[in-house]
């Protein structure tokens, strides 16, 4: 019996998962705070509260995040890249591409059959393609981001939205409720925006079947039904956990990797 | 012989009247959301001003993106050739236009005699547009009016590290929770600004002297930052407010299709 832990330092959020034997144990999300190292203590605390561990009993933690060179306790830091990929194996064994939207970036991933890393592309320029641009949005509207992702299927004519830039599509939305348009409607063409925008980031990689959707963002059906239209393949939502919880429970399923010597497939 | 300008632009709109070759009235308004309305009432300010009724004007052209709905004008004019006829107007020697608007920047290259050799525009991105300072002033709750002043007092500017508007609007709280000066923080704005700007300005390749017209040029800390940034002699339009430029190309227009 032996556990690891993935810490995953975000700009936004920061999050920890204990595992054991492939399996996940404990979970903790936390507001990152100022000191990447502070959030990840303040997360190990959290995550080891429920699991009734010491960090004494963790065999090996892996960092990921853009602070995962301040992590006090970890063995090891491995880029998200790395963890997301390996999350989505573990999530969809025939993962080949992985998309993953967090609140400000957006990446994609293109691995081979065995899972190693082929080429990646990144947007974290650019609000809109991120999940920035959905609560940017979600608050114009006034609804929840989960209401918001629930609006693509029940609009009938969803609105198309002129402009890419954040700061103008939220000029056209504030215009379409002005014009009286059904909120439904409008949700709709912000899911469909989105899905617009990470349609073409992939497409700069050639993505391949299966398409694993990881990040905040993988909780919005919407955009995810609207992605698989565009790309005309299926996209599944990481749904084994918490889509957010993706680069952590890949650096956990590498810290045991790292421990055991080898790479085990389907874990 | 009078001719009028009028610039409907998504901020503001602007008329200026000219009598030959000198500026006889001009007036500024909020756009607000009747593009005809503040077109007749703008215009109707200037010639109020100048003391004389809309018959008296021997052509009037329409510019701005409200163009198409100036009720009064005998023909349209592009904003690119507005600005760098009145830039030219203004610096004869002037070989190049940069012009910030509310929500669009534009880089243009003239040749000796006023005409436009090339040019590029950026409306798809807020950043590097107007919009751009008008949002980061909403969310360090200062007036835009007040960035100027503000800047000019940083001491240690700061480096923005984002692009994007919706970034940088959570950049800069963060700067100032870092225990980062206003000044400074509003200094790094109009350099940010100013980086985008030079970007669009480097990709038809300007040469000095160049004239920066549009209501932004009225903020001294953006027009030092893109002069430093570009690294290129950057003067003011003389002899016209900047934010006219567009209004009064339009009424040098009116004046050469009369002639």
């Amino acid at each position: 019996m032996k556990f690891v832990c993935g810490c995953d330092v975000g700009s936004l959020t920061t999050k920890a998962v204990i595992m054991e034997d492939g399996r996940i144990r404990a979970s903790a999300i936390i507001k990152s705070k100022p000191v990447p190292a502070d959030s990840a203590s303040a997360v190990l605390e959290e995550v080891l509260k429920p699991a009734e561990l010491g960090l004494e009993k963790i065999s090996c933690t892996v960092g990921t995040g853009y602070g995962r060179e301040k992590i006090p306790f970890a063995d090891k830091a491995v880029s998200e890249i790395q963890c997301h990929a390996r999350a989505a194996r573990w999530a969809l064994t025939g993962a080949r591409t992985v998309i993953d939207i967090g609140g400000q970036d957006a990446k994609v991933i293109l691995m081979d059959s065995d899972g190693s890393i082929l080429q990646f592309v990144t947007n974290d320029k650019c609000a809109a393609g991120t999940g920035r641009f959905l609560e940017v949005m979600a608050k114009v509207l006034g609804v929840s981001l989960s209401d918001l992702g629930a609006m693509s299927r029940r609009a009938r004519s969803p609105v198309v939205l002129a402009s890419t830039c954040t700061v103008w599509a939220q000029a056209d939305v504030i215009q379409y409720i002005h014009s009286g348009k059904d909120q439904a409607d409008i949700g709709g063409g912000i899911n469909s925006a989105m899905a617009k925008r990470v349609a073409t980031l992939a497409g700069s990689v050639k993505p391949v079947p299966e398409i694993c959707l990881t990040g905040g963002v993988a909780k919005n059906q919407g955009v995810a039904m609207v992605l698989e239209r565009l790309m005309g393949m299926r996209v599944t939502p990481f749904r084994k956990a918490d889509p957010q919880l993706a680069g952590a429970i890949g650096a956990a399923l590498l810290a045991r990797e790292a421990i055991s010597g080898s790479r085990q497939a389907g874990i | 012989m009078f001719y009028g300008g009028c610039d409907v632009g998504s901020r503001t709109a602007k008329a200026v009247i000219i009598e030959e070759d000198k500026i006889a009235s001009s007036a500024v308004l909020d756009t607000g959301s009747s593009p005809e309305a503040v077109a007749e009432n703008v215009m109707d300010a200037a010639l109020n001003e100048a003391g004389i009724r809309m018959e008296d004007l021997s052509r009037i052209v329409g510019t701005g993106y409200g163009r198409r709905r100036i009720p009064f004008a005998h023909a349209m004019e592009s904003e690119i050739s507005c600005h760098g006829l009145a830039a030219w107007w203004s610096n004869p020697s002037a070989r190049a236009v940069i012009d910030i608007g509310g929500q669009d920047a534009k880089a243009i290259r003239l040749s000796p005699d006023g005409s436009v050799v090339r040019y590029m525009y950026n409306d798809k991105c807020a950043s590097g547009t107007g919009r751009f300072l008008e949002i980061m002033a909403e969310a360090l709750g200062l007036p835009l009016s007040a960035l100027e002043e503000t800047g000019d007092k940083a001491f240690d500017r700061c480096v923005l590290s984002s692009q994007c508007v919706i970034f940088a609007e959570t950049e800069v709280i963060s700067l100032l929770n870092a225990g980062r000066s206003l000044p400074d923080v509003v200094a790094g704005l109009h350099f940010a600004l100013a980086g985008r700007v030079a970007a669009l300005a480097r990709g038809i390749g300007v040469e000095a002297p160049v004239v920066m017209t549009g209501g932004v040029a009225k903020n001294k800390g953006v027009f030092k930052a893109l002069s430093e940034t570009l690294g290129l002699e950057l003067v003011p339009m003389s002899g016209v407010d900047p934010q006219l430029a567009g209004a009064l190309g339009a009424a040098l227009k009116a004046r050469e299709y009369a002639n």
